[in-house]
């Protein structure tokens, strides 16, 4: 389904991703773990050709990025097969709900607007927010925003979604239900592909969790496991810093 | 104190015919400016260097002479260089010189306004394989107009006021008008109020027009009643509970 190799991503003279190789399997989740600034980001980012890899290349469903190489057509084939949700929501601020999750399919020509429509109202059902199909955005709270976000990434029916820390944005409250979105898609074997700071979250619905700090990828594995805290290595100093918080008077 | 209030109540018959010609100087000057000013602001987004430079230097230019002196130059001057322009009616040299300089105003405003649309909705865009061109028409355009409207319509506010410097061109106006009527009557105070105060009447109509215009426009970002659902009602105590298992 994905397939990294020695990837590298440079950001001006920066090294931001050293030599990846990964492989995501089809209907699988992968949690991208590790500390702010590690690259998590870039690296999600690379793989939807938003950020354009300095080496190595980046596969796709079968639609392959190579650095130096990189038309718009293939731009064009990688994004058909993948959809991005984001941490700020990046919903269409004078479009509706339903019309934001509509737009891609109608812009695109991927559906008349009528059907384009009728899915849109479908698939926002599908994530509970059937009811406020026609509010902007801006009367929605973060967490709606987020839905509606998957929403619009899910209904182009994309073979991956890449999803950049879903909830960093949202406040602890509204966590839950943007969580649960995920975890449903994850049950009907939708592959993901995720950057989260959710470890439990995490450990639950990951099949594979990829350690990335300064570029390059320390550790991967089954997330279970490999997020279990209990693994030797730099890893479980990750996990165990994230639940085990204690500050002193 | 000698104000002739019949005088002045008066002279609103006889300048009220002359509110047409500064209207239809202010709306083609406007409509001249809007399209200048959009393709100027193509030209400074553009990645062609020379556009981009010629965008900088036509800004620069028009916004830092005088209206009168433009008006001047394209009235009086441009014949002189180019006898082609000989002959120009008055009313079409006011209607270039307002457009022309109005434009350069515009052009950044517009650029602003274009820049005040937030990335994360192109890339957004982009991630979903949307062209660049679709969302610029479908999302970006749509956002810029709203954020362009209020100094859009400064702009037209100030453009009303500079139709009376036409009268230098010997175009009869509303304040062309009003100065012969105060030259008959040397009733100087009454007649320029009398002006004045139609000129702020006109503004008023239309501040009113654009704000019902900013209105419709802004029903999209306006926060009304939040909604929250009953998946969103507040989990924090239970979240190390909840399970996510997917199978």
């Amino acid at each position: 389904m994905i397939k990294v190799k020695n990837l590298s991503v440079n950001i001006g003279q920066k090294p931001v991703l050293k030599q990846i190789n990964l492989e995501v399997e089809e209907g699988t989740v992968t949690a991208f773990v590790g500390p702010s600034g590690s690259g998590k980001t870039t690296l999600l980012r690379t793989l939807n050709l938003l950020q354009e890899p300095s080496e190595g290349s980046v596969e796709v469903n079968g639609s392959v990025a190579e650095a130096g190489h990189i038309s718009k057509q293939v731009i064009a084939q990688v994004r058909q097969n993948s959809a991005m949700v984001f941490q700020q929501f990046n919903l269409f601020k004078n479009k509706t709900a339903l019309e934001n999750v509509a737009a891609p399919l109608i812009l695109n020509g991927q559906l008349p607007k009528a059907a384009a429509r009728q899915r849109a109202q479908e698939v926002l059902e599908q994530v509970g927010l059937g009811q406020v199909a026609h509010q902007y955005p801006v009367t929605l709270s973060g967490g709606q925003q987020q839905r509606v976000s998957i929403a619009r990434a899910i209904a182009v029916r994309p073979k991956v979604i890449l999803l950049d820390e879903p909830t960093s944005a949202l406040d602890p409250e509204l966590v839950e239900s943007v969580l649960q979105t995920i975890a449903a898609l994850a049950r009907e074997h939708i592959t993901m592909v995720l950057v989260t700071h959710e470890m439990e979250f995490a450990r639950q619905i990951a099949d594979q969790a990829v350690f990335i700090e300064d570029g390059e990828i320390l550790d991967q594995g089954p997330a279970k496991e490999l997020l279990s805290g209990d693994q030797p290595g730099r890893i479980s100093t990750f996990v165990n810093s994230l639940e085990k918080v204690e500050i002193e008077k | 104190m000698n104000f002739d209030f019949s005088y002045f109540l008066s002279l609103f018959a006889q300048l009220i015919p002359y509110v047409p010609i500064t209207l239809l100087m202010a709306v083609v000057s406007m409509v001249l400016a809007i399209v200048l000013g959009m393709v100027l602001t193509s030209f400074e987004l553009t990645k062609v260097t020379p556009l981009r430079w010629f965008a900088r230097f036509y800004i620069s230019l028009f916004r830092g002479m005088p209206t009168l002196v433009q008006l001047f130059i394209i009235y009086y001057g441009l014949p002189q260089i180019f006898p082609v322009f000989r002959g120009i009616p008055a009313l079409v040299a006011a209607i270039v010189g307002l457009g022309f300089k109005q434009s350069s105003y515009l052009a950044e405003i517009f650029r602003a306004a274009i820049g005040s649309v937030d990335d994360g909705q192109i890339e957004a865009g982009q991630s979903l394989n949307i062209k660049r061109s679709k969302l610029f028409f479908h999302v970006v355009l749509p956002q810029a107009t709203v954020n362009a409207l209020p100094a859009t319509g400064n702009t037209f506010v100030s453009l009303i006021k500079e139709t009376s410097l036409a009268f230098a061109l010997g175009l009869t106006e509303l304040f062309a008008d009003g100065k012969m009527l105060a030259g008959d009557s040397f009733k100087y105070f009454e007649t320029y109020l009398a002006v004045g105060v139609i000129y702020w009447i006109i503004i008023i109509i239309y501040t009113w027009l654009q704000s019902i215009l900013e209105n419709a426009l802004q029903k999209p970002y306006r926060r009304v009643a939040h909604v929250v659902d009953q998946s969103e009602k507040p989990v924090r105590e239970h979240r190390t509970e909840t399970s996510f298992e997917t199978n």
